[in-house]
């Protein structure tokens, strides 16, 4: 890019402190998951995050080519004025970006950068000559879920990110980092896992230099065991981070999402509901688009307005932190397992995942073990149906290793889509389209256990 | 990153089940290997992510008797015409049955949908599942519309197979 050494045009916002103030006066900030190709598409979309009647922070996701660094698609694509998924944010130039953010981006208005990419150098070196300083992340997260970079590289590749980002307070923009830890592969991980990622990943980018943090955890299938969840999240923080470092990000539902308008808000309401209760400071929205497209702008401002309103009429519900629980000992076990496994983090998260002491339920990721499943119980808590080798020998286990078939699996995916939309939507099956098909059709019970997700 | 579980014999052959290249989605890719294992297939699933030439390779190696591409975060019509015309290049690969499904699009509007899969079925797919059900593959392999046979029927570039088609889910459902 030619305008590399040019002065920047935009000033860093201190990101944490923005939302550490809103909490302390009792409001929860909202913030949209928004990403568009077109710049001045992306501008409007950040123009009416920011005039929504809900504290707010402002969202560019970024396209699947940026995130893969696959320039020639990219360049394909915008050439072929191709629609894409996301902001192109290398690609653009600096200038047209800088006047994209121009009047919006600033103290009262802080932007944060969503990308996905185990491969982030470009990214960051974009976010840094940008002065764009909030952005999300983490070695674990932004690889096991995002394609096929091996873990190493993806934690030097962060190390040295983090690093470099870090840089940035010199230049008098606290740079500020959200784990993707506690989200993971959108769905069916049991709590304590996300929670032990969300924090290990936190502690990375602290050891790294960062030290505005935020942890994130996506809401499951079962309000308590997420209101457990929290509350492990914000104890383990308490216990292992500096204070008045970092703040907690309530994701809405990142799995399968339900198909209508009702049971869109009402999965979005109960996200709102969990974030106050728990003492979140910040909650990440899902529309009524969800389950077909990427949301247009309209629908992610009725999203935050609608969230930000259930969340006024919402109270703190005067729960401890300190609170032991189920959640909590396997979260902490996890954590401090981890970090037995050597004082360089990226190291240990690398020997982790070899020893199988972190080991996500369905990810296909060749340095992912693969041996651990999960399921919804009766009550519709998410649990280990095999724990493989984590280091749970006290803790969280329900019973024997059982095996999953796929009915279970399909019916579990389906369980909070099924639940929010309601019985009048039992129709639904394999997706959110129309026609009637039968659930079952093609699943028979007592269908093979799904396979171990690697092999020669 | 291959998804090959040890259970033999198959005795309605291998099917490859994969990502396009710029696609992380997995949990679709996981359901469509049960289904199709369920059917007596032979599942090689190679996961998200899938370079083209990967893709390629892979395929030309195991000689599958299908192929089925899976893509769900809106550039499946763009990775895909670009990784038809690939696959179809090989003389091994010039009659193997490749289908391509999933939410195919960034924009959901049915009158461009059905263009594109138009085009992708040009360029080289044997059938187009656009917001389609899972299921929908489970019919279309059972309906007796040959997989990995000569129907004789010749539409597209790839000569000899089933009657090239495409299933949409109806648009703009809540
Ligand atoms: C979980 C999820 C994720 C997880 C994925 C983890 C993983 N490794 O799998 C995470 C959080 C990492 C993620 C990331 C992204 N996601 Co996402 N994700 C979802 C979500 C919530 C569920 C998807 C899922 O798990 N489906 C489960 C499977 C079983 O169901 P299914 O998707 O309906 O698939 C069925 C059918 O499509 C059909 N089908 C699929 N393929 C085929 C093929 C054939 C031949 C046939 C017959 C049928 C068929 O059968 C499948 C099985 O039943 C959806 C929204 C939703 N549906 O609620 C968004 C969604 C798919 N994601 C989306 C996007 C854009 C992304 C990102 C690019 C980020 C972004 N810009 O928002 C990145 C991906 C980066 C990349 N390189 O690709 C968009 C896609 C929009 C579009 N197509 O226009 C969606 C729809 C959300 C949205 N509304 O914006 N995502």
């Amino acid at each position: 890019m030619n305008s590399r050494h040019r002065v920047p045009a935009l000033r860093g916002v201190d990101f944490g402190e923005f939302v550490r103030r809103r909490a302390a006066a009792g409001t929860l900030v909202v913030q949209p998951r928004m990403g568009f190709d077109d710049p001045r598409k992306m501008r409007a979309g950040l123009s009416a995050t920011k005039s929504a009647a809900a504290a707010t922070v402002g969202t560019v996701t970024l396209d699947s080519y940026t995130r893969l660094r696959d320039d020639a698609a990219l360049a394909d694509a915008l050439a072929r004025g191709r629609p894409l998924n996301g902001y192109p944010i290398v690609a653009h130039d600096r200038a047209v970006t800088e006047a994209m953010l121009a009047g919006l981006y600033g103290p009262d208005f802080p932007v944060q950068v969503r990308h996905g990419s185990a491969v982030p150098q470009d990214i960051f070196e974009a976010l840094v000559a940008l002065r764009l300083n909030a952005t999300e992340g983490g070695p674990v997260s932004y690889c096991l879920p995002y394609g096929r970079t091996p873990l190493a590289e993806s934690v030097r590749n962060w190390t040295q990110c983090v690093r470099r980002f870090a840089e940035l307070r010199e230049e008098g923009a606290e740079p500020h980092l959200e784990t993707f830890g506690g989200c993971l592969m959108g769905q069916l991980c049991p709590p304590g896992l996300l929670v032990a990622v969300s924090v290990l990943e936190a502690l990375f980018f602290q050891q790294h230099g960062v030290r505005s943090v935020s942890l994130s955890y996506a809401q499951q299938t079962h309000a308590g065991q997420d209101r457990e969840a929290v509350a492990a999240l914000r104890r383990l923080c308490g216990e292992l981070l500096p204070a008045g470092s970092w703040h907690v990000v309530v994701y809405a539902y990142m799995g399968l999402y339900p198909v209508t308008v009702q049971g869109a808000y009402r999965l979005l309401g109960a996200a709102a509901e969990l974030a106050v209760r728990s003492g979140a400071e910040r909650l990440i929205v899902k529309t009524v688009a969800e389950s077909r497209q990427i949301p247009p702008i309209e629908e992610n401002v009725a999203a935050l307005e609608f969230a930000a309103a259930t969340a006024a009429r919402t109270v703190r519900d005067g729960r401890s932190d300190a609170e032991d629980s189920e959640t909590y000992q396997e979260a902490a076990a996890l954590v401090h397992a981890v970090l037995g496994l050597g004082r360089d983090l990226g190291g240990a998260l690398v020997r982790a995942f070899e020893r199988g002491y972190l080991d996500v339920p369905y990810c296909v990721h060749p340095d992912n073990r693969g041996r651990t499943r999960s399921h919804l119980d009766g009550e519709g808590r998410l649990r280990w149906a095999d724990p493989g080798a984590l280091p749970l020998a006290r803790h969280g286990r329900t019973g024997a290793a059982r095996r999953v078939t796929s009915a279970e699996l399909h019916a579990d995916l389906h369980f909070v889509r099924r639940a929010f939309d309601g019985a009048d939507e039992e129709r639904v099956a394999l997706t959110g389209g129309s026609a009637a098909v039968p659930v079952q059709d093609g699943l028979p019970n007592g269908s093979p256990e799904i396979a171990r997700a690697e092999g020669s | 990153m291959v998804n090959e579980p040890a259970r033999l014999p198959a005795p309605r052959g291998t099917v490859i089940v994969s990502s396009v290249a710029s696609d992380a989605h997995t949990w679709n890719l996981v359901l469509l290997q049960l289904l199709l294992e369920e059917m007596g297939y032979h599942v090689i699933n190679l996961g998200p992510c899938v370079p083209d030439a990967l893709l390629v390779e892979e395929c030309v190696l195991r000689q599958p008797t299908m192929v089925v591409i899976s893509s769900i975060n809106g550039h499946g019509y763009a990775d895909g015409l670009r990784l038809a015309p690939r696959l179809r290049a090989r003389p091994e690969l010039a009659a193997t049955p490749i289908v391509i499904g999933g939410k195919l699009g960034v924009v959901e509007d049915a009158t461009e949908r059905d263009r594109q899969s138009a085009v992708l079925l040009e360029a080289g797919f044997d059938a187009v599942f656009a917001d389609a059900h899972a299921t929908d593959l489970c019919r279309y392999l059972r309906s007796g519309e040959p997989v990995g046979q000569s129907t004789g029927t010749s539409v597209g570039p790839s000569a000899g197979q089933a009657v090239p088609r495409t299933v949409a889910g109806a648009p703009g459902r809540p």
